[in-house]
C-alpha cells in the first residue's frame, strides 16, 4: 500500500466510526420532538447495552478448554460480591482485577 | 487554584470516574502500540489513528487493512459494521447531551464504549456542569488511550509486559456498570434480554460476528415487548 492508500485507510475506518457516533445525533435534531419510539429505546436499551458489552469482553473465552472460563468466573464473582458489599466502584474493579491477574498468573 | 470555576470542579468531579479506563487504557493503548510497532509501522501510526479513529477493536482491525492490498470499499462497511453499536449510545444519549453547546460535537466524536458507560449511568454531584463533566471524562478517556498507543509504538520491542490479565481491567469495570444499571432498575426486562441475545448470538455467530446479530436480537426485543416494559417504567416511578 502506498502512504496515500494507507491514509485514505485510516480515513475511512474515522469516517465509519464517526457516521455510527453522529447519525443519530443528526437524524434526531434537538429542536423537533424525539419520536416517543425512540425516546423509548433510548431508555430501554442501555441496560441490554451493558449485558451485550460483558459478553463483548469475554467473547474470547473458551469454556471447553483448560482453564474452562473459571478465572473470569472467578474474578467477576469477587467484582460483583465486593461491588453488593462496598457499592465503591474502584474497590469493586481493582479487587476483580488482581483477583483475575493472580489467577491467570499463578494459577492457571 | 480556582476550585470556583466549573471547569476544574467539573474536573475533579470526573476524574475519579476515569481512573479504571486509565489503566485499562494505558495498558490496551499500549498493546496496540506495541502491535502496530511489531506489524512494522513507525509510532506515528499507532499515534493518529489513536485520535482520529479512538475505538480500540477497530483500530486493531485497521492494522491487518493496512497490511493487506487496498480495498475502500470494504474498508469503509468494515469500520460501519464493527462500529454499529455506537447507534445505541447516540440514542440513549440524545437527551444527556442536549444543550452542551460547543461541547456537543466533541462530546459525540470521542465516544467510546468506556465514555459513553460512564457518562451514561454517572451520577453528576450538585453544583457540577453537566456538560463540562461529560466533557472531562471524553477529553481524559481520550488522552489515555492516545497516550498509551504513543507509547506503545515509541518503545514497541522494548516493552516487557508482566501485567497478564490487567486487561480484565475493563471487563470489571463493564460488569460493574451492568450491576450499577441493574440496582437502579425494578425491572430487569431489557437486561436480560441483553444477556440472552449477547450469549443466544455468540454461540450461533462466533467471537467475530456476532454484535450485529445481538443488536438486532435486542432491537427486535425491545420493540416487541415496548408495552409491558413501558408499563414496568411507569410503575417503578
Amino acid at each position: 500500500m502506498t502512504l496515500p492508500q494507507q491514509a485514505i485507510t485510516i480515513l475511512l475506518c474515522a469516517l465509519g466510526t464517526m457516521l455510527t457516533r453522529f447519525l443519530p445525533f443528526l437524524v434526531f435534531s434537538p429542536k423537533r420532538p424525539t419520536p416517543k419510539y425512540i425516546q423509548y429505546l433510548g431508555k430501554a436499551l442501555p441496560g441490554a447495552i451493558f449485558a451485550m458489552l460483558v459478553v463483548y469482553c469475554l467473547r474470547n473465552v473458551n469454556v471447553l478448554q483448560f482453564s474452562y472460563g473459571l478465572p473470569e468466573l472467578i474474578a467477576i464473582a469477587v467484582t460483583i460480591g465486593l461491588h453488593l458489599w462496598k457499592r465503591q466502584m474502584l474497590v469493586s474493579i481493582a479487587g476483580g482485577t488482581v483477583c483475575y491477574m493472580l489467577l491467570v498468573q499463578l494459577i492457571f | 487554584m480556582h476550585s470556583k470555576s466549573p471547569a476544574s470542579a467539573a474536573l475533579k468531579a470526573a476524574f475519579p470516574h476515569t481512573i479504571p479506563i486509565l489503566a485499562g487504557f494505558l495498558f490496551l493503548g499500549m498493546t496496540y502500540g506495541v502491535f502496530m510497532c511489531t506489524s512494522g509501522f513507525s509510532f506515528w501510526y499507532p499515534m493518529i489513528m489513536s485520535v482520529t479513529i479512538f475505538g480500540g477493536s477497530l483500530e486493531f482491525v485497521a492494522t491487518s487493512m493496512l497490511l493487506a492490498p487496498f480495498a475502500p470499499v470494504q474498508v469503509f462497511l468494515a469500520a460501519v459494521m464493527i462500529q454499529a453499536r455506537h447507534l445505541f449510545y447516540g440514542i440513549s444519549m440524545l437527551d444527556k447531551y442536549k444543550g452542551t453547546g460547543w461541547k456537543k460535537p466533541y462530546l459525540i466524536y470521542a465516544m467510546c464504549d468506556e465514555t459513553f458507560s460512564v457518562n451514561y449511568t454517572a451520577e453528576i454531584p450538585d453544583g457540577v456542569d453537566r456538560g463540562w463533566f461529560y466533557f472531562f471524562v471524553t477529553l481524559l478517556d481520550e488522552f489515555y488511550w492516545f497516550a498509551g498507543a504513543t507509547l506503545g509504538g515509541l518503545l514497541g520491542r522494548l516493552i516487557r509486559f508482566n501485567t497478564e490479565g490487567l486487561d480484565f481491567v475493563m471487563t470489571a469495570m463493564f460488569v460493574v456498570i451492568f450491576m450499577d444499571q441493574w440496582l437502579k432498575e425494578k425491572r430487569h426486562f431489557s437486561a436480560w434480554i441483553g444477556l440472552a441475545a449477547s450469549v443466544a448470538c455468540l454461540l450461533l455467530f462466533g467471537a467475530d460476528n456476532f454484535l450485529i446479530p445481538t443488536m438486532l436480537c435486542i432491537l427486535l426485543a425491545l420493540t416487541a415487548l415496548r408495552r409491558p416494559i413501558e408499563a414496568s417504567q411507569e410503575a417503578a416511578k
